[in-house]
């Protein structure tokens, strides 16, 4: 135990020093909210991915390979070729452009300014400010129990403590420190997964032969995995059944093109002061997702044939049913002690790293974005108006971590991706990109796809709408379409992901309205466009 | 291929590989390219755009 108290302190000295350093350097709104333009390629990279990947990416997902298996690596090819080279080269290089052009400061700030909408602008910062509390409070609760479990620290003090920490340095040191820790965090968290599969593979014989291994025990699948459509871990699922749709629609879709639209990301193109940045970023960035994701994924599934290997059960039977403790199991049980305290701190960091941008970016959209510009309530200095900003949002992300229960908070995480990505994503794509979008165009397609979204995550699938309960309370049933005839398309809406339905509409509403309003004027879109 | 029973899910196993390779080149090669958007442009840029509704 002291051991572990010694490290944990001496990785706090060292993110307090970068966050110290941050605030040092911050003197003005843009340092504040877009590091002052002018970040280094890796840290930007390694913030971009040490945000994109949280806890739960590792924890969560890595216990859901060890559940479906190899199906997942999709997900972790659209991490890095959607994820990482097309959010940096497609999207990325014209958001910098089009950020200076416009002056813009935050995401929802570029969106409002490139359709001159104070409306866009302040909506968008309000669906940030009320949704992310919840998805960070998911990463709270997570971490908060893991140092309940690794260091014996009671719940609520953990809750109270990390809050503090975080507090410390995203309120003084805004952007620059959120970024040079996450640099920080994301190289422990590299060092560590390299080790976790290096380890994994070695202990199995090999790449090829822990394959073959994983194939071999698909007769030991659980049943109900099986009445479910998986065919084995290495085998996949059967097409158009409900794991299947899980697993493609809302896992590798879901996620994989949801990242695209995630504020907290998408500010950090902001952040570089030319193109180089993001193409080096590209290497860096391609590199670490592949050792986070893929190492998750690959030795999530094979912690199956150590699992049986030492103790005849498979993953999920090993972690005594709890998809969430097949990884902490897999490093405790199976990995040397010396790596679970260091992985236990990587955790930390991937937990860290995550919530310091959340808490960030949910400060910048209520303070910049709600209240300074969609309220027009100037006056104030920007600094210290998204200083509140920040605190109010770690305030309210502390409440929800304090009252919700983890069964609820578990499903944030979609339901943040799902609503970013209807709301914001054809709106940034198309502002990019075509000079035709209108104005209205864009409210109809913000407005429409949050709508959609949000309808059918309380109402239609049936992970979020059972936890929420609204569905049941009005309707007397978990999900709209479970009354449907079994294995009908409509019964099949409740496991298919909110963004195969709200997504296209979001994208219909927007070319459509817009093929029919007024365009914006010429000068505006040659301003827009001046530098792309 | 490579052990695993699927064709497909090799091919996600070989595609995420291929696809942190691809990253490497691409930022390999594109190192010092900067894009057409420089900094002296930066230090030009002070107008800010009026917002209508």
């Amino acid at each position: 135990m002291a051991v572990k108290i010694i490290l944990a302190l001496a990785y706090l000295v060292v993110v307090f020093w970068l966050g110290y350093k941050g605030w040092r350097e911050t003197r003005e709104a843009s340092d504040y909210m877009l590091a002052g333009r002018k970040m280094n390629p890796f840290v930007m990279a390694m913030s971009y991915g040490a945000t994109f990947i949280s806890t739960s990416a590792i924890i969560g997902f890595g216990g859901a390979a060890a559940l479906f298996g190899f199906p997942l690596l999709w997900l972790t090819f659209l991490n890095i070729f959607v994820g990482i080279f097309i959010a940096m080269v497609f999207f990325g290089k014209r958001t910098r452009r089009m950020g200076v052009s416009l002056d813009a400061h935050t995401f929802p700030e570029l969106l409002g300014r490139r359709y001159q909408s104070r409306f866009v602008q302040g909506f968008a910062g309000l669906v940030i400010f009320l949704f992310i509390p919840v998805y960070a409070a998911a990463v709270l609760i997570g971490i908060s129990r893991m140092l309940e479990v690794g260091l014996g620290i009671d719940y609520t003090t953990a809750l109270l403590l990390f809050t503090a920490i975080l507090a410390v340095y995203v309120i003084t040191g805004g952007l620059k420190a959120v970024m040079y820790t996450d640099a920080f965090q994301g190289s422990l968290m590299f060092v560590m997964m390299v080790i976790l599969v290096v380890f994994t593979y070695a202990k199995l014989g090999g790449i090829t032969e822990a394959h073959q291994a994983l194939t071999d025990l698909a007769p030991h699948m659980p049943a109900k995995l099986k009445a479910g459509g998986l065919m084995g871990w290495t085998q996949g699922a059967r097409f158009g059944t409900p794991l299947w749709l899980v697993i493609y629609t809302t896992i590798v879709y879901g996620v994989g093109i949801g990242v695209l639209a995630q504020p907290q990301l998408a500010v950090r193109f902001m952040t570089v002061k030319s193109d180089r940045e993001l193409n080096r970023g590209v290497l860096f960035g391609g590199i670490f997702i592949i050792a986070m994701t893929g190492v998750a994924f690959v030795v999530g599934a094979l912690s199956n044939v150590i699992f049986f290997r030492q103790t005849g059960k498979v993953a999920i039977a090993a972690a005594g049913g709890n998809m969430d403790k097949i990884i902490p199991t897999y490093v405790t049980d199976i990995m040397p002690d010396w790596f679970g305290i260091l992985f236990l701190l990587a955790m930390f960091a991937a937990a860290m790293s995550t919530l310091s941008s959340q808490y960030h970016v949910g400060g910048t959209s209520l303070g910049r974005d709600l209240y300074e510009k969609g309220l027009d309530a100037s006056g104030g200095n920007t600094v210290t108006i998204t200083r509140v900003g920040v605190a109010v949002t770690i305030l309210v992300t502390l409440i929800w971590g304090l009252v919700l229960p983890g069964s609820v908070i578990a499903r944030a995480t979609a339901f943040f991706f799902g609503l970013c990505a209807a709301a914001f994503l054809p709106m940034y794509l198309l502002g990019l990109y075509w000079k035709g979008m209108t104005r209205a165009g864009a409210i109809a397609s913000l407005v429409g796809g949050f709508c959609t979204s949000f309808f059918y995550l309380l109402f239609v699938h049936t992970k979020e709408s059972a936890a929420i309960g609204l569905c049941k309370a009005i309707f007397g049933v978990d999900s709209l379409a479970m009354n449907a005839a079994k294995g009908s398309w409509v019964w099949l809406l409740q496991y298919t992901d909110p963004n195969i339905i709200a997504l296209p509409v979001s994208f219909i509403l927007a070319v459509v309205v817009s093929l029919f309003t007024p365009k914006l004027e010429e000068a505006h879109i040659q301003r827009c466009w001046r530098h792309l | 291929m490579l052990g695993i029973a699927s064709t497909e899910l090799a091919w996600a196993y070989i595609l995420s590989i291929l696809a942190a390779i691809f990253c490497v080149i691409y930022g390999a090669v594109k190192w010092n390219d900067a894009g057409p958007y420089t900094e002296e442009l930066q230090a030009l840029d002070e107008w800010a755009p009026e917002q209508k509704d």
